[in-house]
């Protein structure tokens, strides 16, 4: 057992919520580098100030990426964490493990890693945390062995994530674990070999109430949706209501187009399908009630990121409607169009929003070949500065 | 060489029966207890989850005993959630109780579904990342432990609410987007080790790397400048010349972000605003920053009508009503000088006292 002392962390174990400081004191009890992880991260706690160094390239064999190094700044005093990298490791779709998968994963970390683990990243990787260079590529082969390849790092296409879509939610208008999974095989060479200006992903809610977070941090977003109507179940409606549900302030006030319509004397709800923007509500407050429509499919929202560099983005409607169904032909002529002209035009670490306000977003439609739509903007523009080719205009003199 | 591009493990391989059969074919939900999901499927299928808090950052031993529950009462299936939440998959109704009741006296923690505070999305922090400015685990962990009983039900909520906590700037993890974000700051423009830039960094790289276009050559030195006027502390310039040093122990910190969402439900996804343009960073507790989200979450509790989430609560009774009940001082920090700044002009009349 490690005797350095870490007052500082121990704080972090007192309270009701898990600690990270517990699971990194697990782990040190079996694994050094977990113990010189816990005693530099303490040193951090004194000082205000992070201990990991600038960068660093590792690899493994065969990938462009899915690892990123790390190196400990104070090397003589933290020796088991003089490298400590990370590894990428994709995830199943909507994040289902078996526990025989699992286990398997987690004996292999151990024999070659902190036995430590973020399950999952930010961008939906299991994140293997903390490795020497010498053990990257034996670890890496042995998890190839057991069916988990790496994750995406780098101007690469990044590992995907989705919801949980049609495994468990009735609002599923679209099968985002089969998307993501298809289009990751897809892309594999985009995904660990990098060759674009900066990252790109790509995030699948089967709805618009976003689970994923697509819309605000992947570059391609793809939402599901319905374009008919909503199912109103008559029957369950006034069930709800007359067991107290307050329809009228929960349901009917909060509906952002008002489309609903509610008939206190018949207790009745019923819907204008042209004005419905199918935002969710109605159906998160009356789930046994209210149902998603039929004729379902997707709307791509393209430039959700995070502030760095310009400033944050929520994905905007770049496609209003698309068919999603195997194998995704359509959409994946869109994606080759939408990285072909960013990795044609975007200079380095610009993001594809970045690159389509400096080269304006009717160019961007015209080279990835989609027509203007009132549905890709709030409004129309109010400045009268019109950009007009030579082929508009009549020619003179 | 060893196979390399196969992908991840197929989903259809990692998913229960009872989820393989009802696939696509769900009915509705219901939330029979906090914490517990129970979907009917229109077979007639009953799936019950139940959600357990995860400190995100785990060992294998919480992997491994994560294992055995889900073996005695699922299984051997389980998943996590998109806000790093466990979820026990339970097919057999029976078991349902008997499961609740172990991970009860093992000290889990059952919540985080529909109207709670549910789990913080958060970045590396210093454990893990160069960029750090904080710890993203230690002030998760703090902020948790005050927020516990939103989790599990205890104390209800108007709405659901959504934390987030990034480490820097880059803000990893839809930060600029939840109803209460705490965000890494720098405040002091960054130092330039001439000598090492001369050697290892490219200068037009470094000099386009500057979104405000702060930084330009310096030839007599082969190094960079940055005109201290103009940076804005993003750090991207750090990023693509090792010799530019932002870290300032003494004067980096956080500051806290309300009122964004994802969800499309009611009103269309919002980015968060600035309600604390700084607070220092205070290991291992961050006691200010727990306080100043107690507060935010209590005002909000307090004020908000049945269904209203951050933001769309402060979108009611605007942020004049917002600064003052939250007890916050409104200053110069608040009024954004950047790429959207136009946009958040108030060009009407209509505005509270």
């Amino acid at each position: 057992m490690d005797e350095r002392k870490t007052p500082l962390l121990d704080e972090l174990e007192k309270g009701d919520w898990p600690s990270f400081v517990t699971e990194i004191k697990r782990a040190a009890i079996k694994n050094k580098s977990a113990a010189d992880l816990l005693a530099q991260l303490e040193s951090s706690y004194e000082e205000n100030i992070g201990h990991w160094k600038h960068g660093g390239i590792v690899g493994v064999k065969g990938y462009g990426g899915g690892v990123v190094g790390r190196y400990s700044d104070q090397p003589e005093k933290f020796p088991n964490i003089k490298e400590f990298h990370t590894i990428r490791v994709n995830q199943p779709a909507g994040f289902f493990y078996t526990t025989e998968k699992l286990r398997h994963l987690a004996e292999i970390w151990d024999k070659y890693g902190s036995g430590l683990y973020n399950l999952h990243g930010s961008t939906g990787d299991c994140i293997l945390l903390g490795t020497t260079t010498e053990n990257l590529q034996p670890c890496v082969d042995e998890l190839a062995e057991i069916g988990f390849d790496l994750g995406g790092s780098g101007g690469a296409l990044r590992t995907l994530s989705c919801c949980v879509g049609a495994a468990r939610c009735e609002k599923a208008c679209i099968d985002s674990m089969q998307i993501i999974h298809d289009l990751t095989l897809h892309y594999q060479d985009a995904i660990h070999r990098p060759a674009w200006p900066y990252k790109f992903k790509i995030k699948v809610s089967a709805c618009p109430n976003d689970c994923a977070a697509a819309s605000a941090r992947s570059d391609l977003a793809i939402i599901g949706l319905w374009r008919d109507t909503i199912r109103i179940d008559a029957d369950a409606v006034r069930e709800a209501v007359n067991s107290g549900f307050d329809i009228f302030n929960r349901v009917i006030r909060k509906c952002p187009s008002e489309a609903l319509e509610w008939n206190q004397e018949k207790k009745e709800l019923t819907v204008c399908a042209e004005d419905c923007v199918h935002c969710m509500n109605c159906i998160n407050m009356m789930p046994r009630a209210i149902s998603i429509g039929s004729e379902r499919g997707a709307a791509l929202m393209i430039g959700g990121k995070a502030p760095v560099v310009k400033g944050a983005m929520l994905g905007w409607v770049l496609v209003p409607f698309i068919k999603l169904e195997a194998p995704y032909t359509e959409l994946k002529e869109i994606i080759d169009k939408i990285t072909d002209w960013w990795a044609d035009h975007g200079k380095n670490r610009e993001r594809i929003s970045e690159l389509i306000v400096r080269m304006g977003l009717a160019n961007f439609l015209e080279a990835v070949g989609l027509k203007p739509l009132p549905q890709m903007v709030r409004e129309p523009r109010s400045n009268p500065y019109i950009f007009w080719s030579a082929e508009e205009v009549e020619k003179r003199g | 060489m060893a196979r390399t591009d196969f992908g991840p493990p197929d989903y259809r391989e990692m998913v229960p029966p009872i989820i393989k059969e009802n696939y696509g074919d769900w009915k509705y939900h219901t939330v029979p207890r906090p914490g517990v999901l129970k979907h009917v499927s229109h077979s007639g299928a009953v799936l019950h989850s139940v959600r357990v808090a995860s400190p995100r950052l785990v060992s294998s031993d919480w992997i491994y005993d994560i294992c055995d529950i889900a073996e005695k009462y699922c299984d051997g299936y389980l998943r996590f959630t998109t806000r790093n939440n466990v979820e026990f998959l339970v097919s057999d109704a029976a078991k349902l109780q008997p499961l609740i009741d172990e991970l009860d006296d093992k000290d889990y923690l059952i919540g985080g579904v529909g109207l709670s505070i549910s789990n913080v999305v958060h970045t590396q922090g210093w454990i893990h990342c160069k960029s750090a400015v904080t710890d993203a685990s230690g002030i998760t962990k703090s902020i948790m432990d005050e927020m516990t009983e939103y989790f599990t039900g205890k104390r209800k909520v108007p709405a659901r609410l959504r934390i987030a906590v990034a480490c820097c700037v880059n803000m990893c993890g839809a930060c600029h987007c939840s109803d209460i974000a705490i965000v890494g700051i720098h405040r002091t423009v960054p130092r330039i080790n001439d000598e090492m830039a001369s050697r290892i960094c490219e200068i037009p790289t470094t000099v386009a790397s500057c979104p405000t276009g702060a930084i330009r050559p310096n030839p007599k030195l082969k190094s960079v400048e940055i005109n201290p006027e103009k940076c804005m502390m993003c750090g991207n310039c750090t990023v693509v010349c090792p010799a530019i040093k932002i870290m300032d122990p003494v004067n980096d910190g956080v500051s806290i972000w309300v009122g964004g969402k994802v969800s499309n439900a009611r009103t269309a996804p919002m980015f968060s605003r600035l309600a604390i343009p700084f607070i220092p960073n205070e290991p291992p507790r961050w006691s200010t920053v727990t306080d100043a989200v107690k507060n935010l979450v209590e005002v909000w509790v307090t004020n908000a009508r049945e269904g209203e989430r951050m933001g769309e609560w402060i979108g009611r009774i605007g942020w004049e009503r917002f600064f003052k009940l939250a007890d916050l001082p409104f200053t110069d920090k608040h009024i954004d000088d950047f790429t959207h700044a136009k946009t958040t002009f108030r060009s009407t009349t209509q505005f509270k006292f």
